[in-house]
Order: C-alpha cells, then sequence, then structure tokens
C-alpha cells in the first residue's frame, strides 16, 4: 500500500462530522433526482440532518454539516458555483442564521417544529433573494412568493416533526 | 463534544407541537394567506391599450361592448370589448395563440398576436409590471 504524502491529523468530532454530513449528502441527492412540479419547490429533507445535528450536538457541529453539505452535493451533482449552487448556498445560510435565532427561544414553549419552519422560510427567503437581485432581476418574482412559501411551511412543518420524532427516539 | 440539555425535555412529547409551535404554525399560516392576498390580488383592468408594430393604435374603456378592426401586416384582427374584458375574436394569424387565449379582464394582462404585430394590454388604476413595461 502506498502511503499518503499528506497527513492530515483529524480528530474525533471531525470523523463524526463527515459521518453526519454524508447521511445530509445521500439524502439531499436523493431529492435531487425526485422531480417537482415546480422548480424550487424541494422537501428539504436534509434539514431535518441540520436540525437533528443542532439538537443532539449544538450550533457549530450543525453548521459544518450545512455547509459542507451544500459544497459536497453540488460537488457530486455537477452543481459547484453554478447558479444551483449558488442558490443551495443563500438557503443554507440563511436558514442557519434564523436557526441560530430560533434556538435562542425557550425550550419549554418552542420545539424542533418552530425551529424547522423557521428554517424553512429563511431558506426561501434567502433563495429569493438571490433571484431577485441576480438570476430574474424582475419584479415578476413577487408572483411566486406566495407559492413558495406556502411550500416552505407545509415542507417545514412535516420535518419539524420527523425531527421531533427522531429526538424523541433518541433519548 | 457536548450533547445540549435541550434534547431530554422533549421526551414527555410525543410528537406534539408545544404552545409556541402552534403559536408560530398559526402566524405562518396568515403570513401566507396575506402573501396570496398581497401579491395574487388581480385588479380588474379599467383600460385596454392596444399596439401595432411600435405604435400605440389607442388606449380605450373597458366598459363598453364594441369591436375593432385592426391592419396588420398580414391581415384584420378583430378585438371585442365585452363589459370589462376583451379578446381577440379574429385574426389572420396561422396558429390563432391569441384567439385561443380567450377573454382577459384583470390588470397587467396581455394576449399578443406576434405574426400580425397587434398586442392588447390591460391597463390598471396603477400600472403592474411585466416584460412588456419592465
Amino acid at each position: 500500500m502506498t502511503r499518503s504524502t499528506i497527513n492530515i491529523s483529524t480528530t474525533a468530532e471531525d470523523h463524526h462530522i463527515a459521518k453526519l454530513t454524508a447521511l445530509a449528502i445521500g439524502l439531499h441527492i436523493i431529492e435531487a433526482v425526485i422531480p417537482s412540479p415546480l422548480p424550487g419547490v424541494k422537501p428539504g429533507i436534509a434539514n431535518i440532518v441540520t436540525l437533528y445535528v443542532l439538537y443532539e450536538y449544538g450550533f457549530a457541529t450543525a453548521a459544518w454539516v450545512s455547509l459542507l453539505r451544500v459544497f459536497a452535493s453540488s460537488l457530486l451533482l455537477g452543481h459547484f458555483l453554478s447558479p444551483t449552487f449558488v442558490l443551495s448556498l443563500s438557503g443554507a445560510i440563511c436558514s442557519l442564521a434564523a436557526l441560530y435565532l430560533a434556538q435562542q427561544l425557550p425550550k419549554k414553549y418552542f420545539s424542533a417544529i418552530t425551529l424547522s419552519i423557521c428554517a424553512a422560510f429563511a431558506h426561501i427567503a434567502g433563495q429569493l433573494i438571490v433571484v431577485r437581485l441576480w438570476l430574474i432581476p424582475q419584479t415578476g418574482v413577487i408572483y411566486l412568493i406566495p407559492i413558495f412559501a406556502l411550500a416552505a411551511l407545509i415542507f417545514g412543518l412535516i420535518n419539524g416533526l420527523i425531527t421531533t420524532k427522531l429526538i424523541n427516539q433518541k433519548s | 463534544m457536548s450533547r445540549l440539555p435541550y434534547s431530554s425535555d422533549t421526551s414527555n412529547s410525543h410528537l406534539k407541537p408545544l404552545i409556541g409551535d402552534w403559536l408560530v404554525i398559526i402566524i405562518s399560516i396568515v403570513a401566507v394567506f396575506f402573501m396570496f392576498q398581497q401579491f395574487w390580488s388581480f385588479e380588474h383592468a379599467s383600460q385596454l391599450r392596444i399596439r401595432q408594430g411600435n405604435k400605440i393604435i389607442g388606449t380605450y374603456d373597458l366598459n363598453q361592448t364594441r369591436e375593432l378592426h385592426i391592419k396588420g401586416p398580414i391581415g384584420e384582427s378583430i378585438i371585442v370589448i365585452n363589459q370589462g374584458k376583451v379578446r381577440f375574436k379574429q385574426s389572420p394569424c396561422h396558429n390563432q395563440y391569441c384567439v385561443h387565449q380567450g377573454w382577459l379582464s384583470h390588470a397587467g394582462e396581455v394576449a399578443i398576436c406576434l405574426p400580425n404585430q397587434v398586442s392588447l394590454q390591460l391597463l390598471g388604476a396603477k400600472n403592474t409590471y411585466d416584460s412588456l413595461n419592465y
């Protein structure tokens, strides 16, 4: 066996993030092959992993998993640095920002469902901002907002319920 | 790596949204509802603008019953205004897309007959944006 000339020392935490990211990438790619009636309306099942990680391991790990997932999936799907990738990244950054704020809410009253819905709305908001500023610089984009918002609400709720179930099973 | 404490206190709630979740869900539903109202409320048009080639043929009131004959490069397009709505009744074009588009009544709607270079554009109180006047 040839010995690798580059030796990157990894910690147990790195391995852990890598495993969780692999799971998220898998879900992301499964989702990419599911046809959607309207481009952009997707269930965002990879966010379940982000949410689960946020609850189990904290925000920093969740941010790593989410951003690594965006980069790695785009490389695997051949979208890297394309508009699809930029949309994916802007959505991920916005939803992480929303998660950071939403996790400050009292846990007694707000569960993963709230976090999931907030993340879903932030995700689509981030994407629509990029679409409006860069891809389709027209006011006509506003007609799409209600559809995307409705999709974000429905899928955010479903993902939140799945995450709640996963957390409950774990503990 | 430290496990955050809040994974444990959800153990008693089995898939049940908490009170705050219900609040978020209700606020979201209301917000989405208002978005539909805000962005999808198409006002009824009051006026019709007809263009032929690159000039405006005229702006007509929609609250009337009237038939207009517009001459274009391949013939005559017949446009019917009928109390708040308008359509291409007849067109000399090959594929008849303009005729099949049917009645238009909302501000911002357009029907175009490309072969005959005739377009109908509906105007409301305030002009909405679309690809024609962007």
